[in-house]
């Protein structure tokens, strides 16, 4: 739902959507009528055994209904609320408060381009846009902004469903958005896991082909 | 030039195995530490001066005496949380050598006399999360945890927690009401965490690098780890250099070696022909220093005399052909967006700074919008439950003092633009006379 703006550009003040006061507030759903596939329980009942209090399984089971779900869809919370024991709303209050989990449903491949300090003086600012044009309005393809991904070494970089790739120049953006496509591992030669040690060459400074030999 | 000790040997392939890693004497400083009694372990780390390598740069020994005596649980946990921008070094630690940090927290553990554990790594870090998942199964399976260690009366269950996207979750309180399945809004100190933390028992929270450090502490001894560095920042570091530079990348250092050594002899400087501008010694939160200041040598003292802080070691190099409003916009727009909004100072503070950079941008700025904004950083430092907002206010006030005349040349110039790009044809009068040829 849009959110009602002034002329000026402000939010109308209230929520963001509406809330429908006619429903009874939610309550623990009933393990009858909810029915959970059978390894997200498992999946959820395993992380809750690992904690001394099972609430602090909320993240993992999230993580896992959203696995599942494409996204922490309502019936996902339900699901997830019913094997934890606890309200929908108290976990959509946990949803709602971090980055990675989709309150609302978006393409299943996720593309985090890092848009913060370090990437942006590097050129993220254009990468993204030249990333979301390319991508178009695929469906499947759900690009955004991400705030420091932990990965300014390989500066402009982005995260593709969880991979780390970069330095990104724009010349890499059609092959990449091409191999998530294709569901092919994107861009190899690229990726942050196959990187060296800044400091294992032996540092002479403005030594070029140095800088060349640890991007490859 | 230093001596590597956290980074020894990290790209020899398969040191993320326990084979491999127990080739090189692995585990071996986790034997020798339960061989002594605990207090003898809590000595070690506090002769060696060790300080918190997440950005406090607290005691680290201290910490942990800190914690209460007596029969209930005592909990660890390992803040890899990792999301202050400019920060990249617990993601290459933990993902090539796993074991250093598993080996380092059941030794802290063990000095602590926690036996619950847990890793709270960031999200986006799923394969880092990957390989510690696997380590620890080895670690496991090979009797380092669980029951009754290598014989000893330490026991010790460590999870890995996956948290979702949030940088407040970096700060402790916060991370602490994550990892209990919350949202993560920071608490109000006191009660510490040391006193009351997860689950409402003591908890000791450390950095990943803090944790990596201790088997080394323990293997060569706390005096003699506290010889390498200056007297009150002791040790190695590992620093981040990241933005313009010619080779980014995470560097192990050794404490008190200038900055220019780093910035210019490890990471290369900037592209030839460009200047540093500016550097934020210690990831984004902490305030700016200027070219001038390259010489300082990089330690926790001197860069809290120069006005900023060695926070998480994270070096971020501006030169001179980016505009310091444009960083000063990203710095304040990323506080904007990761504030949790619990409190008032920091959630409005935050937005209405983002706002009048925005200003500035658009060309609707006056100069007494940086009065506005030096006044709001003010209202917001000490204000909140956590230091979150303070992380936003220290660098833009800092970049508002230091590049005071360039913030109003770039409002007078565009202002200007703005004023040209509209039909009406006579200029306004400027409102800094002489500010722009």
């Amino acid at each position: 739902m849009d959110v009602r703006r002034f002329e000026h550009g402000s939010r109308v003040p209230g929520w963001d959507s509406a809330v429908d006061l006619t429903k009874d507030p939610s309550s623990i759903p009933d393990p009858a009528t909810t029915p959970v596939p059978e390894e997200l329980r498992a999946e959820i009942e395993a992380a809750m055994a690992k904690y001394p209090d099972r609430r602090s399984a909320a993240l993992p089971a999230l993580h896992a209904a959203q696995r599942l779900h494409g996204w922490c869809s309502p019936e996902a919370i339900e699901q997830v609320a019913c094997v934890m024991r606890l309200t929908p709303g108290y976990l959509s209050a946990v949803a709602t408060f971090y980055d990675m989990f989709d309150t609302e449903p978006v393409g299943r491949n996720r593309v985090f381009v890092c848009t913060n300090i370090s990437c942006s003086l590097c050129g993220a600012d254009e990468l993204y846009a030249a990333i979301k044009d390319a991508a178009g309005d695929d469906p499947d393809i759900n690009v955004r902004k991400f705030e420091c991904l932990g990965a300014c070494d390989i500066a402009p970089m982005a995260s593709v469903n969880g991979t780390y790739v970069g330095p990104l120049a724009l010349e890499d953006v059609e092959p990449l958005i091409d191999d998530i496509r294709n569901e092919r591992d994107p861009l190899p030669a690229k990726q942050l896991r196959y990187r060296a040690n800044a400091g294992a060459a032996p540092s002479t400074p403005a030594d070029s082909d140095e800088t060349e030999d640890r991007s490859s | 030039m230093s001596q590597k000790l956290l980074f020894r040997d990290i790209d020899e392939p398969g040191l993320n195995t326990i084979d491999v890693y127990r080739r090189r004497g692995g585990y071996e400083n986790l034997r020798k530490a339960l061989a002594m009694p605990r207090e003898a372990v809590l000595n070690e780390l506090l002769a060696s001066g060790l300080r918190g390598r997440g950005g406090a740069g607290f005691a680290m020994g201290k910490k942990v005496s800190f914690l209460p005596k007596g029969s209930m649980d005592v909990y660890l946990c390992c803040n890899a949380d990792e999301s202050e921008p400019g920060t990249f070094k617990d993601r290459e630690l933990m993902q090539k050598n796993p074991h250093l940090l598993i080996e380092g927290i059941i030794i802290a553990a063990y000095a602590a006399g926690a036996n619950k554990a847990f890793i709270y790594i960031r999200g986006e870090y799923q394969l880092q999360a990957d390989i510690l998942d696997a380590a620890l199964a080895e670690a496991e399976r090979a009797g380092y945890l669980g029951e009754s260690i290598l014989g000893s009366e330490h026991s010790l269950s460590l999870v890995v927690h996956r948290g979702a996207g949030a940088y407040i979750c970096g700060e402790e309180t916060a991370l602490l009401d994550s990892l209990e399945g919350k949202r993560g809004n920071p608490r109000l100190k006191p009660p510490f965490p040391a006193n009351q933390g997860l689950y409402q028992g003591p908890t000791l929270i450390n950095n990943v690098e803090t944790l990596a450090t201790v088997p080394i502490i323990i293997g060569m001894g706390g005096e003699e780890y506290a010889k390498i560095g200056t007297e009150t920042s002791t040790g190695t570091k590992l620093v981040s250099v990241s933005g313009h530079v010619k080779r980014p990348g995470n560097y192990e250092i050794e404490l008190g070696i200038p900055a220019r050594e780093i910035i210019y002899g490890l990471a290369g400087g900037p592209a030839d022909g460009r200047r540093v501008k500016l550097w934020f010694p210690g990831g984004s939160s902490s305030p700016v220093l200027t070219e001038a200041e390259l010489d300082l040598a990089y330690d926790f003292d001197t860069m809290a005399k120069a006005g900023s802080m060695l926070g998480s070691g994270a070096i971020i190099v501006v030169d001179d052909s980016t505009s310091v409003v444009d960083v000063a916009y990203k710095t304040a727009y990323f506080y904007r967006h990761e504030s949790c909004g619990k409190c008032t100072p920091c959630r409005e503070g935050t937005n209405w700074t983002v706002k009048m950079l925005e200003r500035i941008k658009a060309g609707e700025a006056t100069p007494m919008d940086l009065d506005i904004m030096a006044s709001v950083c003010e209202q917001i430092i000490g204000n909140c439950l956590c230091v979150l907002g303070d992380a936003m206010a220290m660098p833009v006030g800092s970049m508002v003092k230091k590049f005071r005349s360039e913030f109003e040349e770039e409002i007078e110039r565009r202002r200007q633009e703005a004023w040209a790009a509209t039909t009406t044809p006579e200029p306004e009068l400027p409102l800094i006379q002489g500010a722009v040829a």
